[in-house]
């Protein structure tokens, strides 16, 4: 099976989950017999990777890529005229790409290869798959967001001979927000590379050294992550944690990440009277990043619409108790959770304290919900990936 | 010499489901079990009247059908304090055609705890009160005396058979599990290791199971199950031996297995022809140990139940969130009980009731197999979260009264 893999980034290149999901979903591809061309839009060398024929569809920097936003589309209206360049020159590279070797399968992801996926498949005529991890419904927090996108998006959807959603929230929004017969998408979830994890990585318990001094004064370290935008609903979860103080009030809130909403939150946070209770750490990476989650007790993804969250995961890998909104598709793959809808402050903050203050409860989420996300493997996903391409195929083929 | 017969034996139960009670309820309202939302399945009064429908109604109505045709036909059953109290309140008309079964003269009551809970295991004052409070319900509502005990989810050992021997009752109830009984059939009548006067009768639950259990299972071999097939296999079984003793939940007929299976006619069916070999009969649990004296003894010093391939406890305290509760409603009981406010002592029995602990059960849930996990709740998790917020509402309960003790203990 030759498959033209269409993407955007490659870790360590990524900004976000894209390029770490392409990567390993491209790796276990291979691992089952499949040969893959992955095309970058940048010029990057990726020594270790042999498993597959990476190309770069143009001389542009990978910093240069970063300043593209593949993931804050509020950036493409700025730099239209950069990302729509990009996007030009990676369409034209994929022409001629397609012209020496002619694919058996197209699996193109996001809207940001949608069209050049189109090109390659009436150039070749060979089968479309587009392979969504978010929509612009998602990165705009529920609004309609940037009309171009979402034509290009549509597009895709349209000409695709089969759409994989990477959850059941992110197929419905497909139906519903794009009009997209339901019968043409397949839900396959994101697995977690538990062995990158696995790295002989320790626990630095200095890292957050009062969190850890008000753990042994019976402090609960509740966390939570990301960019600070609508889509992750963190409003709620602020007055939630105010709400549960008021109760029982050896709660404190780690907020990793950083976002237009950052002031507003800091702002929040003093108005609702908890600021002494709150941790901003920033934007931060590698060993500070997996220590925050190490560091807490209870992980919460409060998203308001998150096609996936892989965040969860990993904060369950470092023995976080996870809480997650029924908006987000992780919970779909999990049991040992619990969910509660965004918007329902109460249930969140009924959560939180019956954690905080049930040993019981906490490790038992803590230890079962471990045992669970290790069953998700993305050789599960290859196989999902090749039947629904050898049935395309099939019907190609008739 | 007696006839050879069955002994069959329906437990109907139906539990105060604990509402979703959040924290913001504790110390608040006390009314743990009025679920305000109408669709959803902590609903104690949707529940009840939804099985009533399904299957109490219709149930009933067969049973007595069965008693008019077959002059040989009989049935025991238990019924727990708390479907009594729920049925007195949202289906009258239940305990009626109880009632009337039970002037047959051919439908014996069953002892048991009269919240179905394990308190046996956790305090015998509040085991002992639990049997009493359900023998004087039975009494003043039935007319009859309980002489034969089961224990909540069949929960036997050694140690409960002794106890039942000395109360008095004079036949005591458990699975007929294979480790347990190495080469000897569960078709006999047994004496529990110990005891002077009490017999015991044991479960066969293959038989009993391929009804309560396996009847509507399309991926069974065995499936569709004809009554002469199921009437076969019951007349084999019963070859030289003197009982088979079919246990099960009294809701296997319309509620576990629905109407649209076949149970009904099935089992009508298969009473019929059980009885047309005049070799066979019926007996209830005490007509079963009045004709035939126990063979051998049979000792169980650990606890064995009627659950899951374990046959254990685990699935009401084998994980520590269930350990975490039972500790803790128990540990209130001399609090509770010195109040001699009836209602809060009502709320705490209401409170042992073992389903509540079933619902905090991961066994199954950490496969992933959602589909056999039958609850009220979303998860385990869920069900022990308003569990928790509700003792400590009894907590602070509590701490009006005595005005000593942390809320957070």
């Amino acid at each position: 099976m030759n498959i033209l893999m269409l993407g955007w980034e490659l870790p360590p290149h990524n900004s976000g989950g894209l390029g770490v999901a392409c990567y390993n979903m491209s790796k276990a591809l291979a691992l089952q017999g499949s040969t893959i061309d992955f095309v970058i839009p940048y010029q990057a060398e990726y020594p270790e990777i042999d498993f597959m024929t990476v190309h770069c569809a143009t001389k542009l920097a990978p910093t240069e890529h970063y300043g593209l936003g593949a993931y804050d589309s509020s950036k493409v209206i700025d730099k239209a005229s950069d990302m729509r360049d990009v996007q030009k020159r990676y369409t034209k590279f994929v022409e001629k790409l397609v012209l020496s070797s002619k694919p058996d399968v197209i699996h193109a992801h996001d809207w940001l290869t949608m069209e050049a996926g189109i090109r390659a498949k009436q150039l070749t005529d060979a089968p479309l798959i587009v392979h969504v991890h978010a929509t612009e419904f998602d990165r705009s927090g529920g609004n309609r967001g940037n009309p171009l996108v979402r034509e290009i998006e549509y597009q895709g959807f349209m000409m695709a001979d089969r759409i994989i959603a990477i959850s059941n929230i992110t197929k419905n929004i497909i139906i519903q927000e794009y009009g997209i017969s339901k019968d043409k998408i397949e839900v396959i979830h994101n697995a977690i590379d538990v062995d990158i994890l696995n790295d002989g990585y320790k626990y630095d318990f200095r890292t957050y050294k009062y969190l850890e001094y008000m753990k042994k004064q019976d402090y609960t370290i509740i966390g939570t992550g990301g960019r600070f935008t609508i889509q992750k609903g963190m409003t709620f979860l602020m007055r939630a944690i105010a709400k549960a103080c008021q109760k029982y009030d050896k709660l404190l809130l780690l907020m990793t990440g950083d976002g237009e909403q950052r002031n507003e939150l800091i702002m929040m946070a003093a108005d609702l009277g908890i600021s002494d209770k709150v941790f901003f750490p920033g934007f931060i990476r590698g060993k500070q990043f997996r220590d925050a989650y190490s560091v807490e007790d209870i992980y919460v993804m409060s998203s308001i619409s998150e096609p996936f969250g892989l965040m969860a995961l990993e904060a369950a890998h470092h023995g976080n108790a996870l809480i997650i909104t029924r908006q987000s598709g992780v919970g779909e793959v999990l049991h040992n959770i619990f969910r509660y809808d965004f918007w329902d402050e109460d249930t969140l903050t009924d959560q939180i304290i019956g954690i905080a203050t049930s040993t019981a409860l906490r490790t038992s989420l803590q230890q079962n919900v471990k045992n669970e996300y290790n069953k998700i493997s993305w050789c599960d996903v290859a196989k999902k990936c090749l039947r629904i391409y050898e049935s395309i195929r099939r019907r190609v083929a008739t | 010499m007696s006839k050879r017969g069955i002994v069959l034996y329906l437990h109907a139960h139906q539990p105060y489901r604990v509402r979703k009670y959040s924290v913001f309820d504790t110390a608040i309202n006390h009314d743990y079990f009025d679920e305000s939302t109408y669709d959803i399945k902590s609903n104690n009064e949707q529940v009840f009247k939804k099985v009533v429908d399904k299957s109490y109604k219709p149930m009933n109505a067969l049973l007595e059908k069965l008693l008019a045709t077959y002059p040989e036909f009989k049935v025991s059953l238990s019924i727990t304090g708390t479907f009594i109290e729920q049925a007195e309140r949202w289906a009258p008309d239940v305990i009626e055609s109880f009632k009337r079964l039970i002037a047959s003269g051919r439908v014996e009551i069953v002892a048991e705890t009269f919240y179905h809970s394990l308190a046996f295991f956790y305090s015998l004052n509040e085991f002992e009160h639990q049997v009493k409070a359900h023998q004087t319900k039975i009494r003043e509502l039935f007319g009859v005396e309980t002489k034969v005990f089961r224990n909540t989810e069949l929960a036997y050992n050694d140690s409960l058979a002794k106890w039942a021997d000395n109360y008095g009752f004079k036949g005591i109830m458990a699975e007929g599990w294979d480790p347990i009984l190495d080469w000897r059939s569960p078709n006999f009548v047994y004496r529990p290791t110990g005891t002077k006067n009490i017999s015991l009768l044991l479960k066969n639950y293959r038989l009993s199971d391929d009804v309560a259990f396996r009847f509507c299972d399309r991926s069974w071999p065995q499936w569709p199950l004809s009554a002469d097939t199921y009437n076969e296999w019951v007349n084999t079984s019963i070859t030289d031996k003197s009982i088979v003793n079919l246990f099960m939940d009294y809701e296997t007929f319309g509620e576990h297995q629905w109407e649209d299976t076949g149970i009904f006619d099935f089992y009508e069916t298969f009473i019929g022809k059980w009885l047309d070999n005049p070799a066979n009969t019926f007996y209830t649990v005490s007509g079963a140990i009045e004709a035939f004296e126990p063979v051998d003894e049979i000792s169980m010093q650990n606890t064995v139940t009627w659950a899951d391939t374990e046959r254990d406890l685990t699935a009401w305290s084998g994980n520590s969130m269930q350990q975490e509760a039972l500790r803790y409603i128990y540990a209130m009981e001399d609090d509770i009980l010195r109040t001699n406010d009836s209602e809060l002592i009502g709320d705490w029995r209401k409170l042992q009731t073992s389903d509540h602990f079933y619902y905090m059960c991961t066994k199954w849930f950490n496969d992933g197999d959602v589909h056999a996990y039958f609850s009220a709740y979303e998860s385990p998790y869920d069900a022990f979260l308003y569990y928790i917020n509700v003792v400590r509402d009894l907590r602070w309960r509590l701490h009006h009264y005595h005005h000593t003790g942390g809320l957070n203990g």
